[in-house]
């Protein structure tokens, strides 16, 4: 392959085209480059969420925040067991009380805190303006060790009408810091995917903060209004093109 | 049957066929997930004594799901054949191992037994083996699989040439095709993963690759690996549909939360028999599989998950597919914890495939929440090569922007040939000397308007 054509090619996509070879692999830099995206995405997967900053930040914004655990002690019980990333830990559950409100925001580090670091504050700053003063909106529930269904136990003992996840996504090697965002209507245990919306790859070479947020503000109308979420709930008008996966296919 | 085993005055129980297939397994984290496996490494092995000696003909009476609750053990009792089971009617599971070990076992004796074959026989003399045995066992079978290319000659090494987008960007996808045939790689299939399952975008991407398949004589077959509802939708509205793809797996709840079943597959399996497109065979499926996706599911029946993947490929054979692959590491840590795991499933998987008659490819795959690296990956991807596998996967740079995991890349596939001295199918290594992809570029590969061309 000459040189042109390898250029060529990489502007055309971002997967890994038209890398330079020596013999039949790859050249050194291409082999490094390799190296240090993965090393990015193995991190972001082992990163914990910095609670404090997270909080500190919310608190500016005069949201209330509570912060939660899910029964997995530590990552690697996480990653084994998906099951125990889903329930709160007994003193978490305990904190909670019923405080009825119309949506509950999750920020559950899921598998990349990185995500959630980055793009939990934007999100909400774009998002929350869409909600009128009808909308009466939870404490921002901060979750370590979450996995997605953790919304349904928030939810639940809140007695919220609708959850929203953020949760940071499975790390790809040109995506560390991919944010999803499930909602679900009248969260509470034992929900299925297909029973929640997903809106995916929000992060700004992916699906910006603007258009993510007219998504979850078109979920949040159309769920209150139509009381579900899930597949019977499509996702119609121009947000912007692209990033939208069905929630079967979402993998936190 | 009494199913026990004594060491030193402890004595291992075992309450059935089932129970024993597990705790026999090797160590893997979904079964420690679903609470089946070995509760120590002795009890694991006291297992293994235990199944060594259990006649294969015990597996014929004893079904670990029951006939009356699951089609697919339904389709492994129907389908068996007695006559091909003879010669190894009278084996226990450990006999048997020595027996395909043997030099008598030749590949020509094992393909005539695969009919003979239950899928929990295959499961149970894996988990008596190691790496070695599951290769050398394997690299004496050929599965020889025809489309308009020849998959699965001896000394031959295929790729699925996978050219995934975010956005289903056919330019972005063309750009990747052009990689992979520059660099040898698609003689499988070329084969897209969709990011958005439906009827137009997987027409569009059909067309694509068939207009460049067309002009450029390319000897292969293409296939958009959408849900078969949504390719039979694009086959009654005329879409180029050269092999079909579903994933499966090993019980009925499986496949029900795939959306499918068996009735579903045969109306597949004629429908795209039907469009004759293959011009040297007509092999004209593509299944994918890979241990969890039951317990995933919550439909593993207690079963472990090695036993369920054999049983998902007594689905596969029904259909004499083009290619069946395990996508090994792809589900992730809570199924297959690391590496060890992975290669070890990797090379299981080829060989309970193999001898059900299948012809086996692997996504040797990590995503990055396991414990693996590109290491681990060569690793699992030589000794696949020196089993015999039919093919691999080519994805550029072996970084898959739309599904986010790494699998194996072009130049992976050219190390492996280039080290065992493996070639492309026949007919795709002729087009290959023939010097026609030099002449590939994006504008070149994607119908009038070129790069403007995203109206195809």
């Amino acid at each position: 392959m000459t040189k042109e054509l390898a250029r060529n090619l990489r502007h055309y996509t971002s997967a890994r085209v038209g890398l330079n070879r020596a013999g039949c692999g790859l050249a050194t830099h291409e082999v490094l480059d390799f190296q240090l995206a993965h090393a990015q995405a193995r991190d972001a997967v082992h990163a914990v969420i910095d609670v404090p900053s997270l909080r500190g930040g919310l608190r500016e914004r005069g949201l209330p925040v509570c912060v939660l655990r899910s029964a997995a002690p530590d990552r690697a019980t996480f990653l084994r067991h998906p099951d125990q990333g889903r329930v709160l830990s007994s003193e978490s559950a305990a904190k909670l009380v019923e405080a009825p409100c119309d949506v509950v925001f999750v920020v559950a580090d899921g598998l990349s805190a990185l995500a959630v670091a980055r793009h939990t504050l934007p999100v909400l700053d774009a998002v929350l303006p869409l909600l009128n003063h009808q909308w009466s909106v939870g404490p921002i529930c901060i979750v370590e060790q979450g996995r997605v269904a953790i919304g349904d136990a928030i939810g639940a003992a809140l007695q919220a009408k609708i959850s929203v996840v953020l949760i940071g996504e499975r790390p790809g090697l040109s995506s560390p810091d991919s944010l999803g965002a499930y909602i679900t209507w009248a969260p509470r245990p034992g929900h299925t995917d297909a029973e929640r919306n997903c809106i995916s790859n929000i992060r700004p070479e992916g699906l910006e903060y603007a258009a993510a947020a007219r998504m979850l503000a078109f979920y949040l109308h159309e769920a209150l209004r139509q009381k579900l979420t899930g597949i019977k709930l499509k996702l119609v008008g121009d947000f912007q093109s692209g990033g939208i996966r069905s929630s079967l296919e979402a993998e936190t | 049957m009494r199913m026990s085993h004594t060491v030193r005055s402890v004595t291992h129980d075992f309450a059935g066929l089932k129970e024993l297939l597990a705790k026999a397994s090797p160590l893997r984290s979904g079964d420690e997930l679903a609470g089946i496996g070995a509760a120590t490494a002795e009890e694991r092995v006291a297992a293994r004594l235990v199944l060594a000696d259990i006649p294969l003909k015990h597996f014929l009476d004893e079904l670990i799901i029951p006939y009356e609750s699951d089609e697919v053990s339904r389709l492994i009792v129907d389908a068996h054949d007695d006559a091909a089971f003879a010669p190894i009617a009278s084996f226990t599971v450990g006999e048997f191992r020595n027996w395909l070990l043997d030099d008598q076992a030749s590949g020509e004796a094992l393909a005539a037994l695969a009919p003979g074959l239950t899928p929990e026989m295959v499961a149970a003399v894996s988990k008596l083996m190691q790496a070695q045995d599951l290769i050398v066992v394997a690299r004496k079978i050929r599965v020889v699989t025809r489309f308009r290319t020849t998959v699965g000659l001896s000394g031959r090494l295929s790729t699925r040439l996978q050219p995934n987008h975010p956005t289903d960007d056919p330019v972005g996808i063309a750009a990747s095709i052009v990689d992979g045939l520059s660099l040898g790689s698609g003689d499988a299939v070329i084969g897209i993963n969709p990011a958005s399952d439906n009827v137009a975008s997987v027409c569009t991407l059909l067309r694509l690759v068939d207009y460049a398949r067309e002009k450029f004589a390319i000897p292969a077959q293409s296939c958009v690996l959408a849900h078969i509802t949504t390719q039979m939708e694009a086959l009654r509205q005329g879409a180029p549909i050269d092999l079909v793809f579903q994933s499966i797996g090993g019980t009925e709840a499986t496949n029900q939360s795939f959306g499918i079943n068996l009735a579903l597959l045969d109306e597949a399996h004629q429908a795209a028999r039907e469009l004759h497109r293959g011009t040297v065979g007509d092999n004209v499926m593509y299944f994918e599989t890979g241990q969890g996706s039951a317990l995933s599911a919550g439909a593993h029946n207690g079963c472990d998950q090695q036993t369920l993947e054999a049983r998902a490929y007594a689905v596969a054979r029904r259909y004499r597919p083009m290619l069946v692959n395990t996508v090994v590491g792809f589900i992730g840590p809570e199924y297959l914890y690391d590496g060890k795991q992975i290669i070890r499933a990797g090379l299981e998987d080829h060989f309970c495939g193999k001898l059900l008659g299948l012809p086996m490819g692997c996504d040797v795959c990590y995503t990055n929440h396991a414990e693996a690296d590109q290491d681990d990956m060569d690793t699992l991807l030589t000794l696949l090569g020196v089993a015999g596998v039919n093919y691999i996967m080519g994805v550029p740079g072996a970084d898959d922007i739309m599904l986010n995991y790494q699998s194996t890349s072009f130049h992976d596939a050219l190390y492996l040939r280039s080290a065992l001295g493996l070639r492309p199918a026949p007919e795709f290594e002729a087009w290959l000397e023939r010097g026609e992809f030099r002449r590939l570029t994006v504008n070149e590969l994607l119908p009038a308007g070129g790069q403007s061309g995203v109206v195809i």
